[in-house]
């Protein structure tokens, strides 16, 4: 993580898409695969996991980018770890306060977004190093890019699982639902299956290239 | 204060609700670290016996916030314990095994930021333990924890050798894997109370 190149002479926008897409945490790069796995099992729950992610993200960016002229060397991973302790405790308590049912069903997988590598990474490989605007900037495209994987993940699992998105029946009554794919084991190979989509477009699209290379040879 | 006997704590905690395949904490060193046998099982030790030492001061920490009625402060005073005890781990594998260490790699910092850790400490105050059943919870988790690591790194080292499309080559696989392991521990779902 700490040889990615900073995108100084890169416009914002860019900071912006790049988690979205091209480098997205869940599917390209691999990260914070534990809440990604665990909540994902309805899309409610994935939708709430990754709103919460993506203030803790933001709130923690734009501190910790704010105060890095200030954090010795040393210490800089024990403080980024409690500025981000102390904004996944206010979402915590948040969660609680708008619904008890969510924070229920998401349990202790709200104080885990502490210990999300994808934070710190942020925090470690960008915040730390670029201005307020910018770390702001990459912690939207990266929360919303961690928010959409969670989604797709939790909305195939919900409608092979349950039959049902947002908790709306969209089958027929006879539709049997496969019950694998809400346990344990469901996250791990809807994940997997995202992961050889992606594989195969990286594939296709380096085969394309490779043509175009010969045809024009 | 929950009356689990200590087995059921232990079994529930390695193989019927184990940390990697049914709750999804640490999943990072459980893809990352899994590549070789010898180093799994060592990874493994050293993620158990930071759970150990966690756990008690866990213990320890929720004893002082009850008494300061300071809930709020737990996350924050947790995530610190932790962060010391790896350092601490850190300094004596370097000392006592350099090759270990530089197998480990990257992974023994990280161990700060391995879920299962936080996820123990916690789980076993959401479930009210006592002192003995934390230390039993402890070490079932740890032990669940290698064992989900030993079974993924013997299934990679042979997998090393089988015929696989490029497609699915890497994280996809280990994934797919990684859910068929879960499956099969889905089957000790009748052990225990």
């Amino acid at each position: 993580m700490a040889g990615l190149p900073s995108h100084e002479d890169t416009p914002g926008t860019d900071e912006f898409i790049k988690g979205l897409w091209r480098d997205n945490p869940v599917f390209v790069q691999v990260l914070g695969m534990c809440p990604a796995l665990a909540v994902s099992n309805t899309a409610r729950n994935a939708l709430a996991m990754g709103l919460a992610t993506l203030f803790v993200l933001l709130m923690s960016n734009v501190v910790i980018s704010s105060l890095r002229r200030f954090v010795p060397r040393e210490v800089r991973i024990a403080t980024y770890i409690l500025i981000i302790a102390t904004f996944v405790t206010i979402v915590d308590y948040v969660i609680q306060a708008i619904s008890l049912d969510l924070h229920r069903a998401l349990g202790a997988f709200i104080s885990l977004i502490v210990v999300n590598c994808l934070i710190l990474g942020r925090a470690e490989a960008f915040a730390s190093k670029n201005t307020v605007g910018r770390s702001a900037l990459d912690a939207l495209g990266m929360g919303l890019g961690f928010t959409t994987a969670l989604l797709s993940l939790g909305a195939v699992r919900e409608i092979l699982g349950g039959g049902t998105l947002f908790g709306l029946p969209l089958f027929h009554d006879a539709f049997q639902p496969w019950v694998v794919m809400i346990l344990p084991s469901g996250g791990f190979f809807t994940l997997a299956g995202w992961l050889l989509l992606f594989n195969a477009l990286a594939e296709r699209r380096e085969r394309r290239a490779t043509l175009a290379a010969e045809a024009l040879r | 204060m929950s009356g689990d006997p200590l087995w059921s704590v232990f079994v529930n905690a390695c193989l019927i609700n184990n940390f990697v395949l049914a709750y999804f904490l640490g999943i990072c060193p459980f893809l990352g670290v899994s590549g070789k046998l010898a180093t799994a099982t060592r990874m493994g030790g050293a993620v158990t016996f930071v759970m150990l030492v966690s756990s008690i001061c866990a213990y320890g920490i929720n004893l002082g916030l009850a008494a300061l009625d300071a809930p709020y402060l737990r996350l924050i005073s947790f995530i610190a314990v932790i962060a010391s005890t790896v350092q601490l781990v850190e300094m004596f594998i370097k000392k006592v095994s350099p090759t270990l260490f530089r197998a480990l790699g990257i992974f023994l910092p990280l161990i700060t930021t391995n879920c299962a850790i936080l996820g123990l400490a916690l789980f076993q105050t959401n479930k009210g333990y006592g002192f003995a059943q934390c230390i039993v919870y402890a070490l079932g988790a740890g032990t669940g924890f290698t064992l989900a690591l030993a079974l993924m790194a013997g299934l990679r080292e042979k997998l090393e050798l089988a015929n696989t499309p490029d497609v699915v080559k890497g994280t996809a696989l280990s994934l797919m894997l990684a859910g068929i392991l879960s499956i099969s521990f889905m089957g000790f779902a009748g052990l225990g109370g």
